[in-house]
This record gives structure tokens, sequence and C-alpha cells, in this order.
């Protein structure tokens, strides 16, 4: 299953760094998303982008993670070469992610 | 609180309804009088101040020593001071930008022009602090650097000030108070601290306040824009998105809302995704009055399109004021061209390929190089891209940075000649150069910044 089937996801930006939420859609996902969503799974899963570190804060109850991405934004909103430079498509990349349901049991 | 306690005549006991009129300086204009006219507001609250846009206004006050100000200011206004003076509603908005005290004056003349009769408007100072900065010993937070080594690029330099200056205009009388750079949730803050009378140190309401800033600040990013997802999340007539509401009570306690016939929607979903919008650690969000714990805040539906916030704490501000430091930082020059039908990817590649050999060929002097298919691989590289399947049509980007607009304009000009010395089938190139306007912060002490307010006349 998807991620997008699970959550939904808003992308922030500030200087070099960028945010990524990750909110269920249904609170009874959260242990799931708790156990299989890491940190280090987002950085893998966006390691062309994320040249930083990736830092998840948990928010039980919004039932929502926040991922902070370090280097993410290619030096910076406001000198960054690429075409998006705040990032902010980058949330619909997550959505992509493949959650092992067996894998949270 | 429900309707009947909204009758009761004191402060503390009423509701403070403050409408979200812009999310960025060149946002809708029409949501902001529909606010004004349906909202039964006390407050409406433009944020339209970017963090580089500051740095681009200054530019433009040194051409001219009235300008400098948002360039929609103008429009903003004339579209909403008729309802919002008629219904009694304040404004308060950063679009002073790099000059709040012409923005101000601008004002003045609209309202006089209008026929609006006589309407106090202040504006608050003491956010430049170029001559600080330029003159102290400081470290940009992000890169380490010294200040002093970009000392002949730096365009301007502002701190985020708090909501005092704000709160000492609308305690004077103001009815429209025009800020620079005030820390965007200060904006919301600022009347209601006004209005309840809340000490500057009562850190969890402080907090609180500042989840309701921070909820509004953004206008429509939370009525529904920027959220749909067709057959995920489905958002109602977005053409004619309707601003947010924050039915605030002496608590801090929030329902936020909009004007019922508007577009959007307002639900914990959108809520939740506002909420942790540019949001890091959740426990400490730095602000000027506060720092911020948004990890106990509750949300609640407890109506079609009214949703309850509350929780949010907040623990002592800090001793020093994050200033934002622009410069200017060379140019960049960017060439796109377009490839479709079977074999487009191969033939943008190619053409990637070729333009990287020409830049080389030809001596063009950049500092960084980027070449993206878009359509594959622009917004988040190869291995994302390889997920999909191969698309019919692809765009070929190269972008540069080069020291001067010369180097910056080869660059386009690279892709241009793809159209006769390239691969088959290029078309629709476009070229562009810009001059970039960089921003690192520096923490600047408090004292050295002298926040303050003044009336202008028309």
């Amino acid at each position: 299953m998807k991620l997008r089937e699970l959550a939904h996801s808003r992308t922030g930006d500030k200087g070099n760094t960028l945010n990524v939420s990750v909110i269920c859609h249904d609170a009874r996902h959260y242990d799931l998303l708790r156990k299989v969503l890491t940190s280090e799974r987002v950085k893998a899963f966006l390691s062309d982008v994320v040249l930083g570190d990736v830092v998840r804060y948990e928010l039980p109850r919004l039932a929502a993670f926040n991922f902070v991405l370090g280097r993410a934004l290619g030096g910076g909103v406001t000198r960054s070469l690429a075409l998006d430079a705040h990032g902010k498509s980058l949330s619909s990349a997550l959505m992509d992610l493949e959650i092992d349901e067996e894998a949270g049991l | 609180m429900d309707e009947t306690s909204m009758t009761v005549t004191q402060d503390r006991g009423r509701v403070v309804r403050i409408g979200a009129g812009a999310g960025y300086s060149g946002d809708r204009i029409e949501p902001a009088v529909e606010l004004a006219e349906h909202g039964a507001l006390d407050y409406l609250v433009f944020e339209c101040l970017a963090e580089r846009t500051i740095a681009i206004a200054q530019q433009a006050r040194r051409q001219d020593p009235q300008l400098g100000y948002d360039p929609l200011l103008e429009a903003r206004m004339k579209a909403v001071l008729p309802a919002a003076i008629r219904n009694g509603v304040r404004i308060i908005s950063n679009m002073g930008a790099a000059n709040p005290l012409a923005a101000a004056r601008k004002t003045a003349q609209i309202a006089r022009s209008l026929g609006l009769g006589d309407v106090k408007i202040a504006a608050v100072t003491g956010d430049d602090v170029l001559d600080v900065v330029q003159r102290g010993d400081f470290a940009f937070e992000e890169s380490g650097e010294r200040v002093a080594s970009y000392r002949d690029r730096i365009v301007s330099a502002n701190a985020y000030l708090g909501a005092a200056p704000i709160v000492a205009a609308l305690a004077a009388g103001a009815q429209i108070v025009m800020t620079g750079r005030v820390a965007d949730p200060s904006l919301f803050t600022a009347p209601l601290i006004h209005r309840f009378g809340w000490n500057m140190d009562d850190w969890d309401t402080l907090g609180q306040a500042t989840v309701v800033g921070h909820l509004l600040e953004c206008a429509g990013q939370i009525t529904g824009g920027y959220f749909a997802d067709p057959g995920f999340k489905d958002v109602p007539h977005l053409a004619r998105l309707g601003f947010p509401i924050g039915e605030v009570a002496a608590d801090g306690s929030v329902v936020i809302s909009k004007v019922p016939h508007a577009g959007g929607r307002v639900t914990e979903a959108t809520c939740k995704e506002q909420l942790l919008y540019e949001i890091h650690d959740p426990q400490r969000y730095l602000q000027p009055d506060v720092v911020a714990d948004f990890s106990n805040v509750c949300v609640n539906e407890e109506a079609p399109d009214r949703v309850r916030i509350t929780g949010g704490r907040g623990s002592p501000r800090t001793d020093t004021l994050k200033t934002s430091v622009a410069y200017v930082d060379g140019f960049i020059g960017e060439g796109q061209i377009s490839y479709a039908g079977p074999g487009a990817v191969a033939r943008a590649r190619l053409a990637l390929d070729i333009v990287r050999e020409r830049l080389a060929l030809t001596g063009v002097q950049t500092s960084e190089l980027r070449f993206d298919l878009i359509g594959v691989n622009a917004l988040h590289g190869e291995t994302a891209g390889a997920r999909g399947a191969e698309p019919y049509e692809v765009r070929a980007r190269v972008a540069g940075r080069t020291a001067s607009l010369a180097e910056a304009v080869r660059i386009g000009n690279e892709v241009e000649t793809l159209y006769t010395n390239g691969p088959a089938g290029g078309g629709g190139v476009t070229k562009s150069t810009r001059e970039v306007v960089a921003v690192q912060s520096v923490l600047l002490p408090r004292e050295s910044t002298n926040p303050t307010f003044s009336f202008v006349e028309a």
C-alpha cells in the first residue's frame, strides 16, 4: 500500500532546510507509521534530494509526524538553481512510499 | 464560546474575530473584501512579506524614496478600505516592507481619495537594522561566515520584531497599522494582546496565540488551498476560495471558520497541515515574544467548517531577535527546450550533453550548473524519476550561476542554438536571467533594536 492511502502531507521551507509533515487520515494508523516510517526510511527514499540528516518529530495528539530534512534545498530557497526552489513538491514524492502493513503488526 | 456569551460587552468575555486577508505578496484580492463585508470581523490582517521581498523593496526605495512598500498595497487598500471602514474592521499588515512610513502615507491618501474621512493610520518602524549589522561583528547562522566579508554586497538587514509596537499603535487608536518586518504570527497576536490585555510573560497564552497566528498567516492554506488532491482530498470551489476567520476567546483558544458561502473547506486535516507548515521542532517554535510549543495542540471539528484548536503552550522568549540579511549573490541564467514523441527522453538527454560540452568549449564562467529533464528528474532526482513510466514529452532545462549578467545570458543562448544545431524536434525555447538576492540570518541582541510607531498624515 502506498503512503498516500494512509496519510497526507505538506512541505515547508526555511533556508536550506525542509520540513515535511505526514498526517494520518485515520488516527488508528499512527502506530503502524510510527514503526515503519522511520527517519532512515525517509532519508533513503529521498536520497537524491536530501543531502543532510532527517529528524522525525512525533505528534501523537495530531496522529502526525514532522520530518525535518537538512540540506534539502540546493543551498537555500533564495539562491537555489532548482526548478522548485522551495521544495514544495516533495510532499507528493513521499506519498509514493510503499508501506508494508505486515511489518507493522 | 457560544453565541449568548458574545453579547457580553467586556472584552475579556468576548470573542475577537480576526480574518486573514492575504497569505503572500501576490495573493488574490477579493477574498479580503468578502471578509471585510461578510466576516463580522474585528481585525483583518494581511501577511505579504516573504524572506527576500524586503530586499527587493529596499532596492525600489533606493530608486525612489517614496517607494519600497508592497507593489499591491494600492490595489488591496482601494478594494478593501470602504467595507473595512464602514464595518469598523481594523487593518494590520506588513505591506510596509522596506518603507512602512510611505506605505502608511499612501494608505492615508487612498482613504482620503475614497472619501472615508479621518482614518488613524500608524507606521511601525525599527526593524531596519542595516546600520547595526554593518557596524557590528556578526556571523551568519547558516554558513558561519563573517557578515563583514559580505559588506559591499549587503542590501538590507531587518530584525523580526514582535507584537509590542503594533499593540502600542492599537492602544493609541490606530485603525490601520503598516509594518515592515514583523514575525508573521505577531501580526495576529498583537490585536489579541491589545484586546485581552495579556501579560507579555504569560508564556502559555502567548504560545497558544502563536498557534492562532501561525494557522492564519498563510490565509487560504487553511481553508482548503494548497490541499486538494482529487479523489483523496477534494475541496469545493477553489476558484473562489474563502480566506479564514479566527474566532479567538480570552484564553487564546480559537475556532477557525470562513464565510459560509465562500469556497473551500475547513477541516481537521486542513488545520493540521497548516499547523505543521514550516515548523521544525514542534516544541520549540522560536518567535520574538515567546518560544511556542505546538506538541500538545488539539484539533477538533465541532461543526462543518468550524474547527476548534487549543493546547498551544510556551516558554520564555530568547534574548536575541532573528535578523534577515539580504545580499546580492551574482546571477542565474537559464534555458529550456522541449522534446516529444518516441525517443523524447533520449533526445533531451543528448541536448543536455551538448549544452554541457558547449559551455565548457566556449568558456562560460559558472560556479554551479544544473541539468534537468522536466517531466523526468527535475523535481526529485533520478531515483524518484525512475519510478514512473517514460513520459510522452520532456523539457530539457539548464541553469547556471554566474558572477556577471553577460555570462548568465550565454547559458540560455547555448540552449537556444539547439534549434539548428541540436537533436531533432526541439521546440519552445525559453531563456531568462535574473540577479540573485540571497538571504542569511544573524541573531541580534534585543537591546540593539528600537521598535516604535508613529501616526501619519495624508
